[in-house]
């Protein structure tokens, strides 16, 4: 019997999500058997495929040829750690979202349960195939399949236009960028028309191509991962989607595109060049800034959560231009510490995102709000959701013990390392970076207070909220499970860097294991323990402790009375749900310090308004300024085309005549 | 030069003259006629070549071309002009001698393109690969000219009487199979074409083309 690579059981998976998906599509009326059975079933695929390349991390290169496709050219599939680090992620990341979306799809909303459920695998399975291609044929048709998959997931509702709306620029900026990454592939084979992996990295490629392959591919899949300034659809399609399908896109998908970045960067593209770092670092940094001031300003949750996300793509855009900038100047220790916080970002990011866009998901069934302005309170009514909410809160706002900390934290490290860089220029230049990282994580902090507070703590701000239940114990199950992964990745990095660095070897060169394990397995010290160290374990056994012992000693000192009383009463007579602090009003300070990164609309009442209102709607200058224009540039070109349409039939064959006789007249041997 | 290169050339030359009366003309049934003309000095041409070269599959495609393009596609569309009551002039949307002028212009260029081809050429008729060229080009001329839907359906078959006097003259002629195809593509295509003569009258009570303007997508 031959034995089962790593690669044939992650084959078996990705067949095994398609299996499913049809199931679904053949039991089209049986609700419960796609719910409770198929998805259950989804998840656990999931785990296993998570499982596998958990096990194989470290493994040498395996290849496997499938023929199917076209012919004489068939699909090449590839497992080797990269490709390892991203199948965990999906697995691991997906399969809390299936068991959540076991319980959180209803009867009768939008697309039929069984066309969701072969949408939802078939999406699966496309990310597991880019993830696995070895060949751009097999990759882009994978891409394409993804990208399908995910409009479709995001249209579930197609009745309301302005989902069809998001959809269609989702799909519209999805299909410019697939353009972008095919030239890319294309101008890395060289023109020996070998469009296997294999094929690229054997191609001698000179600065100049190297540098077209490489941009083609930063606006390619930049344009999927929300990159600036191919970021508008991901504000627009996240709230579109159900729940679970934005929490794959944006914990899962999203780490698609920063895969396909790494593997041309460093694996296809050849030897980096030092301004590429410094490109990615600025776009990622523009991307940070910008996302992270737009989801402050943001009453909606799930486009405050969208608009988080794109700040994450920042930073690990940054991160890569860092790893870029290090490796390019052969400083391969600390290439591989900026790649390790670029890795480790992708995975925390796609906990915690993940369990945000649920825990939304969850607030918005019990509740039927999105908007911010009409929750509130919800910690007494839903206590899973918001407890396990705020360990998504603490990860994604960067705070210690959990795993958005260990990232950040390894990044600034980096960032700290860097005044070693043989250039002048970029010495003085990369610690500004550093300083908008720190920015950027600050209000990442801001907005992530701001959507915690708004929808779980104070009072509840409607009365229909009094009605709202927690999650079932299907939604509540994936919750937990993305909880205790965030938490995992923030109290064991020792044991997960160890995991994670055979990418980071198989692509620099260097690791930083060793570095790592020599200090035992619960401190962290990526360079040495002098500079910097992190003891989460210890961290959280402190905090906990320090916890538990104040309220103890409240307890036992304050003569042991509990007292229930409003919350953030704070003395005041009256003291109404209404009081409280908005939305709108909780960022106004962002939105009057950066005031001219935002375009808005304002209306302040007037001593003679009848009726006095205030309103702000904050938009993007990116749309006003770049995609208008664009659609009318584009508009305008094709009325100009249009005019070639004449209608007549004798000027339409004049067309061809005068072609023809200059066809002929060009090409005389 | 042998008898047989100078009946095929002679052919050849009457061709192209057809090919230019069938532009200057102005009447719906002569040009039916100069088509069914150009037909029989194709199939002639055909059978001369046969004669020289002793290619058997040569007879039957002149045979074919006498059958098709001298009888039975100008009977078709002969019926087609009287049903239709279309008898009367063309006019043409540019004038007859400015049309004759570029005409002129397309046979030289055509002369041009062909030489150095037909000198690669080893054919008995290669010297007549230039006019087969200029046929076809004034053939498409008149379908760029002509305004009402019959004489462009007739350029239309020129063309192809032009491209199959390059084919002979070039290689001499296709395979069979391939000459057998085009030809019944030609007969269903000018039976089609008919179907939608009878449509398109049926809709703006004219055979006038300059109708069909207003199908664009606004």
């Amino acid at each position: 019997m031959p034995t089962l690579l790593p690669i044939d059981v992650l084959l078996i998976a990705a067949c095994a999500w398609l299996a499913i998906g049809l199931a679904g599509v053949l039991a089209p009326r049986n609700f419960f058997f796609i719910s409770k059975v198929l998805f259950p079933l989804g998840a656990a695929v999931a785990v296993l495929a998570g499982l596998t390349s958990l096990s194989y991390l470290g493994g040498g290169p395996q290849t496997a040829v499938l023929a199917i496709g076209l012919p004489d050219l068939p699909f090449h599939l590839r497992l080797d750690n990269l490709t390892a680090v991203f199948v965990l992620l999906v697995g691991f990341a997906s399969a809390g979202i299936s068991v959540f979306a076991a319980g959180y799809f209803r009867k009768g909303e939008g697309t039929a349960p069984g066309l969701m459920c072969l949408q939802y695998h078939v999406f699966l399975a496309s990310m597991q195939l880019v993830l696995l291609a070895d060949d751009a044929y097999a990759f882009m048709v994978a891409w394409e399949v993804m990208a399908l998959s995910s409009f479709f997931l995001v249209t579930t509702d197609h009745r309301h236009a302005e989902i069809r709306r998001a959809g269609y620029l989702y799909l519209l900026i999805a299909h410019v960028g697939a353009i972008a990454i095919l030239l890319s592939f294309g101008v890395m084979t060289a023109g020996s028309g070998d469009y296997t992996f294999a094929g690229m990295r054997a191609q001698p490629h000179t600065p100049f191509w190297a540098s077209v392959a490489w941009l083609l591919a930063l606006f390619g899949f930049g344009a999927k991962a929300g990159l600036l300034p191919v970021h508008v659809w991901l504000p627009e399609a996240h709230p579109a989607a159900p729940s679970p399908v934005s929490a794959m896109m944006s914990g899962v998908m999203l780490k698609t595109a920063i895969y396909g970045l790494l593997r041309v960067s460093f694996d296809l593209v050849g030897t980096p060049l030092w301004w590429w770092g410094v490109a990615a670092m600025a776009v990622g940094l523009a991307t940070a800034l910008f996302g992270v001031l737009y989801s402050t300003v943001q009453s909606d949750m799930k486009r405050l959560l969208a608009y988080s996300s794109i700040e994450n793509i920042g930073l690990l855009a940054v991160a890569l231009g860092l790893t870029l900038i290090f490796h390019a100047y052969r400083m391969e220790a600390l290439a591989a510490l900026a790649m390790t916080a670029l890795l480790y970002h992708c995975l925390a990011h796609a906990g915690f995102k993940s369990l945000l866009f649920l825990c939304t998901g969850s607030v918005l069934h019990a509740t039927k709000e999105r908007s911010l302005g009409k929750l509130g309170g919800l910690i007494h009514r839903m206590p899973w959701v918001a407890w396990l909410a705020l360990a998504g809160v603490i990860a994604s706002a960067g705070l210690p013990p959990l795993s958005g900390f260990v990232s950040e934290w390894l990044l600034l490290q980096a960032f700290l390392f860097s005044p070693g860089l043989p250039h002048a220029w970029l010495n003085m230049v990369v610690p500004v970076a550093a300083a908008v990282v720190a920015l950027v994580a600050a209000l990442a902090g801001f907005a992530m207070v701001k959507f915690y507070g708004i929808v779980f703590l104070g009072q509840m701000r409607e009365e229909a909220l009094k009605d709202a239940h927690d999650a079932g114990p299907w939604e509540r199950a994936g919750l937990a499970w993305l909880g205790l992964l965030t938490l995992a990745l923030g109290v064991l990095p020792t044991w997960v860097i160890g995991r994670i660095d055979a990418a980071t070897t198989q692509l620099l060169g260097t690791g930083l294991s060793d570095k790592v394990r020599e200090h035992g397995w619960w401190m962290l010290a990526p360079i040495s323990p002098d500079r910097a160290s992190y003891e989460p374990l210890i961290f959280l056994v402190t905090i906990v402790a320090a916890v538990l012992l104040g309220r103890q000693l409240v307890h036992r000192l304050y003569h042991g009375r509990t007292r229930r009383s409003p919350a953030w009463d704070c003395g005041y007579v009256f003291q109404g749900p209404r009081a409280q602090d908005t939305a709108e009003g909780f960022s106004q300070p962002i939105r009057r310090i950066f005031e001219p990164m935002f375009r808005m609309e304002r209306h302040f009442p007037t001593l003679r308004d009848e009726k006095p209102y205030y309103s702000v709607k904050v938009e993007d200058h990116f749309w006003h300024g770049l995609y208008l224009p664009l659609a009318r540039l584009v508009n305008g070109i094709s009325a100009l085309i249009t005019g070639l349409q004449g209608g007549r039939i004798a000027i339409y064959l004049l067309y061809s005549f005068l072609t023809l006789i200059l066809l002929l007249l060009v090409a005389r041997p | 030069m042998s008898l047989s290169t100078q009946l095929i050339n002679l052919f050849a030359a009457t061709i192209l003259l057809l090919a230019f009366a069938m532009l200057a003309q102005r009447r719906v049934l002569t040009l039916i006629n100069l088509f069914a003309l150009q037909g029989l000095t194709l199939a002639l041409s055909t059978l001369v070549v046969a004669v020289t070269t002793r290619q058997t599959h040569l007879y039957w495609s002149a045979g074919l071309t006498l059958l098709l393009k001298a009888i039975l596609l100008p009977w078709i569309l002969h019926r087609l002009v009287r049903r239709l009551e279309v008898k009367w002039d063309v006019e043409p949307l540019i004038k007859v001698p400015t049309t004759m002028l570029v005409g002129i212009v397309l046979v030289i260029i055509s002369f041009n393109v062909a030489l150095p081809i037909s000198q690669l050429s080893s054919t008995v008729s290669r010297g007549t690969l230039g006019i087969a060229l200029a046929s076809v080009m004034l053939a498409f001329l008149m379908m760029i000219t002509r305004s009402k839907a019959v004489p462009q359906v007739i350029g239309f078959l020129a063309m192809e009487n032009g491209l199959f006097l390059a084919a002979t003259s070039a290689t001499y002629g296709m395979p069979m199979v391939v000459e057998l195809g085009i030809a019944l593509d030609v007969l269903i295509g000018v039976i089609i074409l008919g179907v939608f003569f009878f449509q398109i009258r049926d809709q703006f009570d004219s055979l006038d083309i300059r109708h069909l303007e207003r199908l664009k997508e606004k």
